[in-house]
């Protein structure tokens, strides 16, 4: 920009103090919506976002209805409090391709051929964002797709990484994502070890890509890690942890 | 944009295309990284500052930039704007409507849009007049008038042989103010970026998908390289996975392919 440019990481520090693969604190919360059939609230940095799931239900408009399959519906909405500037609720373009992908995150990871004829609807709603939005967004979808009781391959993991100058760094905040060079949010299904969300923007060179690429899905399998924990602590009780659910499965 | 309209015929067309490709071989005889025959034409539209008709295979989109002057953005005061948008025509396929955008538009919009944008194919910085004030607005308009499938990669080489061929007025400042002369100058283009699209059928990546295997496809992917052999952009698309190793062969594809067709674009341009 115009001024002398604000440096992002400072002596292997980023402004906020974080490593270059430190991820922002993350809490999660699983079922605390009454209505839903399902649902999970997470707190990522300062992103703080609660998703929802209904389903699975009829379909409406009928000629939506798929023979053999579930209808996967999706909506990433921003509050208009959620940013600096007040935000049109009216869905933008950008809101209409992120609940594209992450419907299309969530659909691989849901046995969708379990429930013909239904759907299931995945409400993601942003009530305050800080970058990562639709990691965080994703991986909150599919804590509550869980918790809805919705059969499922396997969890769904969500994890931006980018570059800030030349550096690969995990997890980028607001600032990093607008001043920062580079953004890949990626979403894995941790256990089958697939990419179910791959997005990516800045210039890479193709082994920074590759090391952004593998930074991501490793902290993937760390976010998994934690909804395995924010699960156990939902229905096993709060103090819990999922390796002593793995020991009680034995 | 997305054809399964008839569920049983294309299960059991995908069946065939899954056994084909397990011998290497796809349906119209292409090899699975060989792209269908490109054509560039610029020039077409003399009201445009630049314009391209890119046909791929039997899909074809028009490309048409228009550029003028306008107020920059509070948090980029200093560069011009650029703006890529696509439609897809209702002429463009049985199953296309006219309204709204659908969400496949919007998509298709932003992906190529995102690649010229991130590799910095137009030096933005030079398109400045007066910084917080007065900049050159860049909008280039695409439409798509025939559906065969590869959207993406169709209508981001429209967008780049058009820029690459656009002529706009050179501008004089004079007291804060921006005038336009009768001078003609060229859009101050630094990178040539090519965007490379995939298919996964069943196990198998293939390159540029018609519509048939766009029906029958699991998973699609885009990727933006530059002329450096950069990633600059890329987009998963549709209701299934890619595993990571498949990602990596992709980007090594897309730089290899994207080199190729960077070349045929460039000499389209000169």
């Amino acid at each position: 920009m115009g001024e002398a440019k604000k440096k992002l990481i400072v002596d292997g520090k980023r402004l906020d103090g974080r490593k270059w693969d430190d991820l922002r604190p993350i809490s999660l919360q699983v079922g605390l919506m009454k209505n839903a059939d399902g649902s999970a609230y997470i707190e990522w940095g300062k992103n703080k976002i609660m998703a929802a799931v209904y389903g699975p239900k009829e379909v409406h408009p009928k000629h939506q209805v798929l023979p053999d399959r579930a209808l996967l519906r999706c909506r990433y909405h921003m509050a208009p409090f959620s940013v600096d500037e007040r935000k049109n609720p009216a869905p933008s373009r950008r809101e209409i391709e992120i609940s594209k992908v992450i419907r299309e995150a969530l659909v691989p990871a849901v046995i969708v051929e379990d429930y013909p004829r239904t759907a299931i609807e995945v409400w993601v709603e942003v009530l305050q964002s800080d970058g990562g939005s639709r990691c965080a967004g994703i991986t909150a979808a599919a804590l509550a797709l869980a918790d809805a009781g919705i059969n499922m391959r396997d969890m769904v993991s969500g994890c931006s990484c980018g570059l800030i100058e030349d550096t690969v760094v995990a997890d980028l905040d607001d600032t990093e994502d607008k001043e920062g060079n580079g953004d890949m949010p990626v979403a894995i299904m941790p256990n089958l070890g697939q990419v179910t969300l791959l997005q990516v923007d800045g210039i890479y060179s193709r082994e920074q890509f590759q090391k952004a690429f593998e930074l991501a899905i490793e902290k993937g399998k760390q976010i998994y890690g934690m909804q395995r924990d924010a699960l156990a602590a939902r229905f096993f009780g709060g103090e819990t942890t999922s390796s002593q659910v793995e020991e009680a499965a034995e | 944009m997305s054809m399964k309209k008839n569920y049983v015929v294309e299960t059991i067309r995908k069946a065939q295309m899954v056994q084909l490709l397990a011998d290497g071989k796809r349906m119209d005889e292409r090899a699975l990284d060989q792209h269908r025959k490109l054509t560039i034409e610029t020039g077409i539209i003399q009201k445009a500052n630049g314009s391209a008709r890119v046909t791929l295979g039997n899909t074809q989109v028009i490309a048409g930039v228009k550029i003028a002057t306008g107020t920059p953005f509070p948090d980029s005061p200093d560069k011009g704007l650029l703006v890529v948008n696509a439609e897809i025509l209702p002429m463009a396929s049985p199953y296309a409507e006219p309204g709204p955008p659908s969400e496949e538009a919007i998509e298709l919009a932003r992906v190529v849009d995102r690649g010229i944008r991130e590799s910095e194919m137009v030096d933005l910085t030079n398109l400045c007049l007066v910084p917080g004030k007065s900049v050159v607005t860049v909008f280039v308009d695409c439409n798509v008038m025939n559906v065969d499938g590869n959207l993406f990669d169709a209508t981001s080489y429209a967008v780049v042989a058009a820029l690459r061929t656009a002529k706009m007025k050179k501008y004089v400042v004079k007291d804060e103010k921006a005038e336009a002369t009768d001078v003609l100058i060229p859009v101050p283009v630094e990178r040539t970026p090519v965007s490379v699209t995939f298919a996964r059928i069943g196990e198998k990546m293939v390159v540029d998908p018609d519509t048939e295997e766009e029906a029958s496809m699991d998973m699609r992917i885009t990727i933006t390289t530059d002329d450096d052999g950069n990633v600059c952009a890329s987009q998963k698309g549709e209701a299934s996975t890619i595993s990571p190793s498949q990602v990596l062969e992709a980007v090594d594809t897309s730089i290899r392919v994207g080199k190729e067709i960077r070349a045929q674009i460039i000499e389209a341009t000169k």
